[in-house]
């Protein structure tokens, strides 16, 4: 295990020579970029000025804002009302990222609340009485393994669900993200998620998703959002998951991939860019970075002998310290980059990538490197207890475990329904 | 006024919403909003198909722009009770000018110019979006939908130009690019793929630390093979006295490891070069991207290491130990 008390690398000499080279030539994106570098370099001196400690996960104060807001959110959320299964699933990861247990009766709250949420055609959605959406479906599903009690697991009606992926699937092999909704490739990885957790797949259900989600990947060697948009991380981690559960990760070009998304970790910055040429956020800590050890995997069953045995194919150091020293609100919660305001959203991809940035580990192998005090530790995404340890799902491994173990011991439903619901069917779905 | 205080409304009771006795993520909701809801999930229980019903999803969207189920709500509305969809268009003008980053109004534009199978303002009022905000993920999805569907290809790459003119670093208009020719006239003919090679030249030589520049680049001439493209290895070897970058190097091991992979006989001197390059970046020029480089490096010396056991690589080998560590 490898602890980093030793100097910070943006503490180091050769940091300020990081900085965006502009050539002369200003334009927004590199006025934009300054900006933030500025910022950047500002919370860094402060730091050194400051702190004689090394960096510190504020795990109290997070803890404090992430259990006031599972029970209590400010209007400030109005905007979160067709989401409110992703508030349960962003509060429940970072707890159990911190290792902080949900008392039972709390638990037990969010089951009922999420059987609210639960469509009677199928699915979940963002809230009572809305329509089922394949993200809350995904989230809620995820919040559910993550409480793993069997009336966690029982609020799932399986053969609605499966309905209810058939309703959305289109003939090119791509999903709508709801009845009468839009298509993008979060919408496979919402699928996929789900349908292998609470073991739902039938042979038919992903037939042409691989090739369609393939169709995503451009020049760039990133993924867009449907065929032809620019590389975006979001969704290059939604494709390469939803590959790496339908078994069908080689179809992608891994190599330009992985060029792709080591090229979006910023020299200065140390966290991660959505897109080229765009800014630092906190929350591609995750969606970014966490598709290193998926790519790791993938390289390594693809039978390639010279891929690292310590350390994923990024800074991982420069990521944690990014994380630490600009993304955490002393009042608790992270976020995006210095100056924004803290969310749970960003609370929740922050922690996720922390951890992706701390554990390092393939088959029997774990290797940790902890970025300022050991307490900083978080439970892993992936676990090498075991084979196929990855953060794809994004929830932690012995829960996956246990979900998967639990649901396969009932049978896949039948499915009652065919696929081909049109993605303009204008008929009202609601309770 | 309060649609519970409201006359004209006093025959529908209104549905609080039911979120169980110890709710969680429970939202602090303004009693305008509560009111509204409450009054949403009512009409949406009927299933009323009304006028009033119209127009309180506008007041549900503009509480929360987010919520899926009103917008559909709306759609199913804007049919059954045959609405002006020239006047929605230019209420979902309006909303998407407030809100350019929400799915659902994107979503909504797109299903009304397709009811009205007229795209005629698209093209427009997305530049003028763009024009905000020039990396819009929505719009660009919007745009490219557009383009495709109603094949207005005639004008985009001037468009797309006239943005790369005002910022060569936005990699959106770099991706619009390579989509409009790939729509268009592909890169296939040579006078195309030169073209375009020239012009990221150009590009490359007014910014060099342009990263979108040198992907595009390498994006358009990757599957007839870097080192196929004649000249192009001593264009970059010249720009990179003058206009060196990371980018510039990392562009040189794609072609090293090209001609590696297309070229047969000895490749020694290629090889050599393309570990140099590596351990450059990964030691100096791009130290972030330290683990990639040294990978890269390892799976070029794997691949195309000499195999005869007479012939040792001297790169990693321990002069003391004589071995490989």
């Amino acid at each position: 295990m490898e602890s980093v008390s030793s100097p910070l690398r943006c503490f180091g000499e050769c940091h300020t020579a990081e900085k965006y080279t502009d050539d002369g030539v200003e334009t927004v994106t590199s006025v934009e970029q300054r900006k933030v570098e500025r910022s950047i370099q500002e919370v860094v001196s402060v730091y050194k000025q400051i702190h004689s400690l090394p960096p510190t996960l504020l795990r109290d104060q997070h803890y404090q804002y992430l259990k006031k807001g599972l029970r209590h959110l400010s209007d400030a959320y109005e905007c979160l009302d067709a989401s409110r299964p992703w508030l349960c699933y962003w509060i429940l990861h970072s707890l159990e990222l911190l290792e902080e247990p949900v008392p039972t009766a709390i638990a037990s709250d969010v089951c009922k609340f999420l059987a609210r949420c639960q469509s009677p055609t199928g699915g979940f959605a963002g809230g009572p009485c809305q329509a089922a959406h394949l993200a809350p479906t995904y989230a809620a599903v995820n919040a559910l393994c993550i409480i793993g009690t069997q009336e966690a697991y029982n609020i799932i009606d399986r053969e609605k669900l499966l309905s209810f992926l058939f309703s959305v699937k289109q003939p090119d092999g791509s999903f709508v993200m709801h009845i009468g909704g839009e298509v993008d490739v979060r919408s496979t990885y919402c699928a996929a998620s789900v349908a292998s957790l609470t073991n739902i797949m039938t042979p038919t259900l992903f037939q042409d998703t691989p090739t369609w989600i393939v169709s995503c990947q451009n020049w760039e060697g990133g993924l867009g959002g449907v065929p032809g948009l620019e590389a975006h991380g979001g969704y290059t981690f939604c494709g390469m998951a939803a590959m790496v559960i339908l078994g069908k990760e080689h179809m992608l070009d891994l190599k330009s991939l992985l060029r792709w998304v080591a090229s979006r970790q910023m020299r200065y910055e140390g966290g991660f860019q959505g897109r080229c040429n765009k800014l630092v956020d906190g929350c591609y800590s995750f969606w970014q970075a966490g598709l290193l050890p998926l790519l790791h995997r993938a390289l390594f069953k693809g039978g390639d002998s010279t891929l690292s045995l310590q350390k994923w194919m990024f800074e991982q150091q420069a990521l944690q310290e990014y994380i630490l020293l600009c993304c955490q609100n002393p009042a608790g919660g992270l976020l995006d980059k210095p100056g924004k305001s803290r969310d749970f959203y960003h609370t929740c991809y922050c922690l996720s990538g922390l951890s992706v940035a701390q554990h390092f580990g393939n088959m029997d192998l774990h290797h940790e490197l902890i970025v300022g005090r050991e307490e900083n530790r978080l439970v892993i995404v992936f676990s090498s207890l075991q084979a196929p340890s990855h953060p794809v799902y994004n929830i932690c491994p012995e829960k996956v475990a246990q979900a998967i173990q639990h649901f396969h011991q009932l049978p896949v439903p039948v499915p009652a329904q065919k696929e081909g619901s049109s993605a303009c069917n204008t008929t009202t779905d609601h309770s | 006024m309060f649609y519970r205080d409201r006359k004209e409304w006093a025959d529908l009771e209104p549905v609080p919403q039911d979120d169980g006795p110890n709710p969680v993520v429970k939202i602090a909701y303004s009693d305008k909003f509560t009111d509204v809801y409450d009054y949403f999930r009512a009409l949406l229980k009927n299933d009323e198909k009304s006028d009033r019903a119209f127009t309180l999803t506008a007041e549900a969207i503009e509480l929360n722009a987010a919520n899926y189920t009103v917008w559909h709500y709306r759609r199913v509305l804007l049919q059954a009770l045959e609405k002006d969809l020239r006047e929605e268009m230019r209420y979902i003008t309006a909303i998407i000018e407030d809100q350019p980053k929400n799915y659902q109004v994107w979503h909504h534009r797109r299903m009304v110019v397709e009811w009205l199978n007229d795209p005629s303002e698209e093209l427009e009022f997305i530049a003028e979006i763009l024009s905000q905000d020039a990396k819009n993920y929505h719009a660009w999805q919007h745009r490219q939908w557009v383009l495709k569907e109603y094949k207005l290809w005639d004008s985009e790459l001037e468009y797309v130009e006239q943005l790369l003119e005002e910022d060569v670093r936005n990699n959106s208009a770099w991706n619009q690019r390579h989509y409009v020719i790939s729509h268009t006239t592909g890169y296939s003919d040579p006078s195309i793929l030169n073209r375009e090679v020239q012009y990221s030249l150009k590009q490359i030589k007014k910014a060099p630390h342009n990263e979108s520049v040198w992907n595009y680049l390498k994006g358009i001439l990757q599957d007839r093979g870097l080192s196929s493209h004649p000249g192009l290895l001593e264009q970059i070897l010249e720009l990179k006295e003058t206009h060196c970058s990371p980018y510039l190097l990392g562009f040189l091991v794609d072609i090293y490891e090209d001609s590696l992979e297309n070229t047969s006989g000895d490749q020694v001197e290629v090889l050599s070069k393309a570990l140099e390059l590596c351990e450059l970046l990964a030691q100096e020029k791009d130290t972030i991207r330290r683990e990639y480089w040294s990978y890269v490096g390892r799976s070029l010396q794997m691949k195309y290491c000499s195999d005869d056991p007479s012939t040792t690589s001297s790169q990693h080998e321990s002069p003391i130990l004589g071995m490989k560590p």
